[in-house]
């Protein structure tokens, strides 16, 4: 494996490059979507449950079948990496939407009217206020969606564009264990990295979390 | 009877949280546990249906081991509620009540008719019935609590702080009804309580726990108040003790001056034509057509608390009795209750030695 | 609308043509189910332990973690090149995906059981194996049932992908459909399949609504919502992909 490794590095550090940009570009969109749209499911309640199962609903397809629908309804060429980008995006918001808007459920009437009493005005609550609160299962959810996207990229491979999925196919025409390894073990300690930055996130601004914990 | 004979508790982690706990729980009556929390009443109560096994000595529920029971079936004949009532947020109020029947093996039809009656008794309505714990607030989720433990008429009852979870006064009321129902059914019930007001509020017997897992006092409320044990004991059921202990005596032992003697003078009881209390006049008090009010009067039935409470409440300082009609027949001045619960206190002391 | 050409061809939907859609619909279901089924049987039961007991809890807590981060291409194929092409491969790689969905949900939904309903039931003479059945898994259901949800979602996905290593099932038709450049045949494997997972999980929220109880669902709070229920029955968002 290390002389894999020797020979490929060139290969496998473009291969990850890709792999990163195709996995995280997603959570920074979805990140500034969903942010709104969960806002909305909770604000304008009618618009929850709409919203919570177009989500399901989109969240239910299998990526491979999702990669390749998007071509014909979006008009990109079937190779094109922003398949799979737009994909993940779907996923993500399916995911995030709904803990947005539940973690912005989860807050304690208690608190926002006390806030309200004490004059904040709306805009002014939801940031100083009411996202603070529901940060930690926003956090929670944001993780998932992390993780997941990082292992479901290789499934672009499929389709040409696949970051570290392009070691799982050379391996199996070559029938060679070594860029399997390599593959799954940088995939998974991506995903492993990205969780532990968002823990990390979740440590420094949320500090109220873990004080309760302890006490 | 539920016998402790000797009982030990040492938890695995080396606690030692009852020691050689000695006493008996009279059949058909209430019986409170109280003391300081983690003193061990918990342990206590769950040791008599093997919840927690002792360490050492025996627990007899009339003369019988409990060690010598199967557990399940020792629990089945055993009623059991709980601080947050405990029930199955998956079923319904009523199934929740048939449980017990249900592991008996009683006939279905039968036990939901006694679990409907039950609610009923526990002061909870038909429409209960179908609902799921979720939708009960904090006080009927303890009525159903004790439903559920009644169902399978078990002549013996454990409860853990059974109404310590809901607000005072929903308290009051459950207690109150609580009697009243064991009034009627009159189990054999260990009762677990850090509230000295509700240990003798419903208890026959009170036993005072102190850290440790010891037996501080064993005694009836009454003789709790009067003769506290230790000053532990007299610590912990507080410093108006003195005045709670009225509650126990009738007011019928006092001797009382006669209406008559407040028809005029410096103090007037004014009274309609049928002779019932209408208030206090008198020069510096009140004109007579606009007489202060009674703060309230006793009947012969009331405790001394009551007179004690009237007479240092009154604008005046007299407690008024009246009869059955409400019609004024005794008065009593406070210098005049003072001296005779002086006598009372000074008899009883001497009958103590 | 040529990308619709091969969907619509009653031929590809005759039951007497070899390769017809629905004994593909079949063929994912059948493995889908035998995954679940393998999966269930060995994540429930050590779900339950876990949570029972407290015991080896980080296994439990982590798995899911575990499990979402592992690439599920990179797993077929790895099983493929050590043990060779065939059914028991992908079998194994997809029950290796489906447990940590289940077992962290069931391990959760036995952690978030109010432990004064089994002290309750213990002390009115339930036996432990009577507490398991009557008490502790009808309380986790809605928690268990989500795990199984979500690990459907991930097997008939993953089980697409693993047709590029021979699985039958309607992954076929989009593998096949991409080597041979047929693209309407890809759009109706991609349409076929969607619509399954889609149905499925519109099946499975409905099981969740009949199975559990209104009591722990939170379905019986729907007027007087005083109080929040433990976990209520909404989409899987545990796993997928
Ligand atoms: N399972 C256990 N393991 C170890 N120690 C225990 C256990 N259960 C109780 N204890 C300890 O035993 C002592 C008595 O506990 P117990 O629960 O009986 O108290 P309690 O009188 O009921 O208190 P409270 O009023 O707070 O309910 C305490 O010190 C407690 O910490
Ligand atoms: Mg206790």
């Amino acid at each position: 494996m290390i002389d894999y490794i020797r020979i490929n590095y060139q290969l496998i550090w473009e291969a990850f490059q890709q792999h990163l940009y195709l996995a995280l570009i997603p959570v920074i969109l979805a990140i500034i979507i969903s942010l709104p749209l969960g806002y909305i499911a909770v604000r304008y309640k009618k618009l929850y449950y709409p919203l919570v199962n177009i989500s399901s609903i989109l969240y239910a397809i299998p990526s491979l079948a999702l990669f390749l629908l998007l071509p014909p309804i979006i008009g990109t060429g079937v190779l094109s990496p922003l398949n799979i980008i737009i994909a993940l995006t779907v996923y993500s918001i399916a995911l995030m939407v709904r803990v947005v808007a539940d973690g912005l459920n989860s807050v304690d009437p208690a608190i926002t009217q006390a806030a309200t009493a004490m004059g904040y005005r709306r805009v002014r609550r939801l940031f100083a206020v009411e996202l603070p609160i529901a940060l930690p299962v926003m956090l929670a959810g944001l993780r998932v969606a992390t993780v997941a996207n990082v292992s479901i990229v290789s499934v672009g491979a499929l389709i040409g564009v696949g970051g570290l999925g392009a070691l799982f196919l050379r391996g199996l025409q070559l029938d060679y264990l070594a860029p399997i390894f390599v593959g799954i073990i940088l995939s998974v300690l991506l995903a492993a990295t990205c969780d532990i930055i968002i823990v990390l996130v979740q440590r420094r601004f949320t500090p109220w979390v873990r004080a309760g914990g302890r006490a | 009877m539920i016998t402790f004979d000797k009982v030990s508790k040492t938890f695995p982690d080396g606690t030692l949280a009852v020691e050689n706990l000695d006493f008996e729980l009279p059949t058909g009556k209430i019986t409170v546990f109280v003391g300081p929390s983690g003193c061990g009443k918990t342990t206590s109560l769950r040791m008599i249906n093997r919840m927690i096994e002792p360490t050492g000595g025996r627990i007899l529920i009339d003369g019988k081991d409990v060690m010598s029971q199967d557990a399940a079936l020792l629990r089945r004949s055993i009623g059991y509620v709980i601080q947050h009532a405990g029930l199955f947020p998956h079923r319904t109020v009523i199934e929740n009540v048939m449980t017990v029947p249900n592991l008996i093996g009683t006939d279905k039809k039968k036990s939901r008719a006694t679990a409907m009656e039950l609610l009923l008794r526990v002061g909870l309505t038909e429409s209960m019935a179908n609902k799921y714990p979720v939708q009960l607030s904090g006080g009927q989720e303890q009525r159903v609590g004790v439903a559920r433990a009644l169902a399978a008429d078990p002549p013996v009852m454990l409860m853990d702080e059974p109404f310590s979870a809901v607000d005072p006064i929903v308290r009051a009321g459950l207690q109150t009804e609580f009697l009243r129902l064991q009034g009627e059914l009159g189990k054999t019930i260990a009762f677990v309580t850090h509230d000295i007001d509700e240990a003798i509020k419903l208890g026959d017997k009170v036993a005072v726990f102190r850290e440790g897992g010891h037996l501080a006092q064993y005694a009836s409320p009454q003789e709790l108040l009067e003769n506290p044990a230790n000053d532990f004991v007299a610590d912990f059921v507080g410093r108006d003790r003195g005045f709670r202990s009225l509650s126990f005596d009738s007011s019928g032992v006092l001797v009382l001056d006669s209406v008559d003697s407040v028809r005029s003078g410096s103090e007037i009881l004014v009274l309609d034509d049928a002779g019932r209390p209408l208030g206090w006049a008198g020069p510096g008090i009140a004109d007579e057509r606009s007489p202060l009010s009674v703060a309230g009067t006793f009947t012969a039935a009331d405790s001394l608390r009551v007179v004690t409470d009237l007479a240092i409440s009154s604008p005046v300082g007299i407690a008024v009795r009246v009869n059955d009609s409400g019609v004024a027949d005794g008065i009593i001045r406070h210098p005049s209750l003072v001296r005779q619960l002086d006598e009372r206190r000074r008899q009883r002391a001497g009958t103590a030695s | 609308m040529d990308y619709l050409e091969y969907l619509l061809d009653p031929e590809h939907w005759d039951l007497a043509v070899t390769g017809n859609i629905p004994s593909l619909v079949v063929d994912h279901l059948y493995y889908t189910v035998i995954t679940l089924v393998i999966a269930s049987l060995i994540a429930i039961p050590v779900g339950l332990y876990i949570g029972h007991t407290g015991r080896f809890s980080f296994v439990a807590i982590n798995a899911g973690n575990a499990g979402r981060s592992l690439p599920t291409l990179g797993l077929i194929i790895l099983l493929v090149t050590v043990i060779g092409f065939g059914l028991l491969p992908v079998i194994i790689a997809l029950v290796i995906l489906a447990i940590p969905p289940i077992l962290t949900s069931t391990y959760a939904g036995l952690r978030a059981i109010n432990p004064a309903s089994v002290d309750a039931a213990k002390g009115m003479g339930m036996r432990p194996i009577q507490i398991l059945f009557r008490v502790e898994i009808p309380m986790a259901l809605p928690l268990i049932l989500s795990g199984l949800r979500s690990a459907t979602l991930q097997v008939v996905s993953t089980a697409t992908v693993a047709s590029y290593v021979g699985l039958g099932g309607l992954g076929r038709l989009l593998v096949d459909g991409l080597a041979l450049n047929q693209y309407d045949r890809v759009i109706a494997g991609a349409v076929v399949v969607a619509a399954l997972a889609i149905v499925l999980d519109l099946i499975a929220s409905s099981v969740q609504r009949l199975v559990v109880s209104p009591g722990v669902s939170g379905r019986a709070l729907t007027r007087t919502s005083n109080k929040a229920p433990s976990s209520s029955v909404g989409p899987a968002t545990a796993t997928a992909g």
